[in-house]
């Protein structure tokens, strides 16, 4: 559905120039749900807004649902739909009226258009609003608006650039529960862009991790998980003992990265689960009290961190 | 493409007949001149030489209908801010309509509205100061006040594309707009009589100066070469030169 080679972008701002993106290669097959992970600044949505012909590449070459975009973007516009950050719908219009001409713009004639206007508004819960002024809707509706209208042409690939950001919770969930049906019923090839580690984790057959306008790793959400070596233990202890402890930990078997901090003790082992009970009698055996303990099963924050020596949030703050 | 204009058009005519206001209050500054600045002028022009021919409301009207264009067509950019600001343009951008069709819909809404404003501010002339002026003439300059239109608010378009900023945008304008306005002579004829020689030269630079001669021309029943030919040309070269600046801004592929 998509194949991209050494993508590139760069800007040019108060005569300096910025890398945005630096040389992206990516496959999509149809039917994949695919999430590209980074902080702000990582190069996403700039990234997106090449493949959807918004932004013309300054590198690199890319086919788009079967269309060549550099030589033909009017014909990749055909073909995909796309629903931006913000979303982008006028205040001051009302919802039937965005989505006759969405419809009407990609060919649809007007009755086909409200036609599958309904449909979509069925399926993603904003039917009745028609009349509404957009400005009159929720966010959550909005955004499920938004949505709607990136996909009222049934295009076989669909872009949704950080679908969920700014949403309360539950809106949150609903709008997960719409993209996995997207993709579940539909065969929507989907490709969206977060830097919600839970999202990539819950939604994504696929993910990208991209930091500095590159693909720094690829996968399987398990699959990334996995390189990383088991799971993550950390032990209270008081703060005499801690040089005992870490050493006691060191000894488990398939015990890595054992790091101290004050009074935490924290180690990586294969599995938390059986490692724990050996790791409490050998403490006690040795009469070190613990205050807390922790297993954690690893996330893609502990990818991130791997992949690119900070965390996810640290380089939020960073870029920042 | 000519499905799209119109679609386009019809888009931002409902959204404008929602809020009616604006049109009222785009009519306001000119309205208020011709109320309240127009009766000063019938004794100023018949005491005085140096004024073009015609009574003083054959002078002023069309002055005031290019002030409303300056003002009102020229400010056109700011809805387009808007759209952009809250992701339409992007949206839109991501279909396949032609960039143009984006572009064209808009100036057409645009002419409309001031060719509106324009009548209204014509009968109120006609009605209440009894201004007289052949028919036929009042149509030709109508037509005039039309491309006006095309010409400010395609520029307007232009200018919004390159500065994207709301705060910038209307310091721009109103830069661009005050002395363009001033040097069109609108409220005194800037003629050699009355004007310093440097002043009348500026003002012969000044397109929107020969496009008001030809208003002024043919509101007086004037149909001469001599007065409507340079208006006119301007007009035409003006507003080609926007309409292909605007699209070009349009159809950059950078968003």
């Amino acid at each position: 559905m998509i194949e991209a080679r050494g993508l590139a972008r760069t800007f040019r701002s108060r005569g300096r120039n910025v890398e945005a993106v630096r040389g992206v290669d990516l496959d999509v097959h149809a039917g994949e749900l695919v999430g590209f992970l980074g902080p702000n600044g990582a190069g996403k949505t700039t990234t997106l807004r090449m493949l959807t012909t918004l932004l013309r590449p300054t590198a690199g070459s890319a086919t788009v649902g079967g269309v060549d975009l550099l030589a033909d973007p009017v014909g990749v516009r055909k073909k995909i739909g796309y629903v931006a950050q913000g979303g982008g719908t006028a205040p001051e219009c009302r919802v039937i009226e965005e989505i006759e001409i969405q419809g009407r713009f990609y060919g649809l004639s007007k009755a086909d258009a409200v036609r599958r206007g309904a449909e979509l508004a069925a399926q993603l819960d904003i039917e009745g609003l028609e009349q509404r002024l957009v400005r009159t809707l929720s966010g959550g509706q909005k955004r499920r608006l938004d949505i709607a209208l990136g996909l009222i042409h049934s295009p076989g690939l669909v872009f949704l650039d950080e679908p969920t950001t700014g949403l309360d919770p539950q809106s949150r969930a609903n709008l997960w529960e719409h993209i996995r049906s997207l993709r579940g019923e539909h065969n929507v090839t989907v490709f969206l862009t977060t830097h919600y580690l839970d999202e990539a984790d819950s939604l994504c057959d696929r993910i990208l991790v991209i930091d500095h306008g590159q693909i720094v790793a690829e996968g399987t959400p398990d699959e990334l998980k996995s390189r990383l070596s088991g799971d993550g233990v950390s032990v209270e202890v008081p703060f005499e003992s801690v040089a005992n402890a870490a050493e006691i930990a060191g000894r488990l078997p398939g015990a890595t990265e054992v790091s101290t901090t004050e009074n935490v003790v924290r180690f990586r082992v294969p599995r938390g689960d059986t490692a724990l009970p050996e790791l409490l009698r050998a403490l006690d055996a040795k009469d070190i009290a613990m205050t807390s303990i922790q297993v954690q099963r690893p996330s893609l924050d502990d990818v991130f961190l791997a992949m690119t020596g900070r965390t996810l949030r640290d380089a939020e703050e960073g870029h920042q | 493409m000519v499905r799209e204009t119109w679609l386009v058009f019809r888009r931002h005519m409902a959204i404008s007949l929602r809020n009616p206001a604006w049109v009222m209050i785009g009519i306001m500054q000119p309205l208020l001149y011709l109320l309240l600045f127009g009766p000063l002028m019938e004794k100023i022009v018949s005491s005085t030489p140096g004024f073009p021919p015609g009574d003083s409301w054959q002078i002023l009207a069309p002055a005031l209908l290019v002030q409303l264009g300056l003002f009102g067509s020229m400010f056109a950019g700011f809805a387009l801010l808007g759209d952009l600001r809250n992701g339409v343009m992007e949206r839109l951008r991501v279909t396949p309509v032609s960039r143009l069709a984006l572009l064209l819909g808009r100036v057409l809404h645009d002419t409309v509205q001031l060719l509106v404003q324009a009548l209204l501010l014509l009968l109120v002339a006609y009605l209440v100061f009894g201004m007289r002026a052949p028919v036929a003439g009042v149509l030709l300059c109508l037509i005039m006040v039309m491309l006006l239109a095309v010409t400010l608010s395609s520029a307007s378009y232009a200018m919004a594309m390159l500065v994207r900023s709301e705060e910038a945008f209307p310091a721009l304008l109103t830069t661009i707009s005050v002395p363009l306005l001033l040097l069109t002579g609108i409220l005194i004829p800037i003629t050699t009589e009355l004007a310093p020689r440097w002043l009348y030269v500026l003002s012969r630079i000044n397109p929107f100066a020969h496009v008001m001669d030809a208003e002024r021309a043919s509101f007086r029943g004037d149909y001469s070469v001599d007065g409507l030919l340079t208006g006119s040309v301007v007009l035409l070269v003006i507003t080609v030169l926007a309409v292909w600046w605007g699209a070009r801004t349009f159809q950059k592929e950078n968003a």
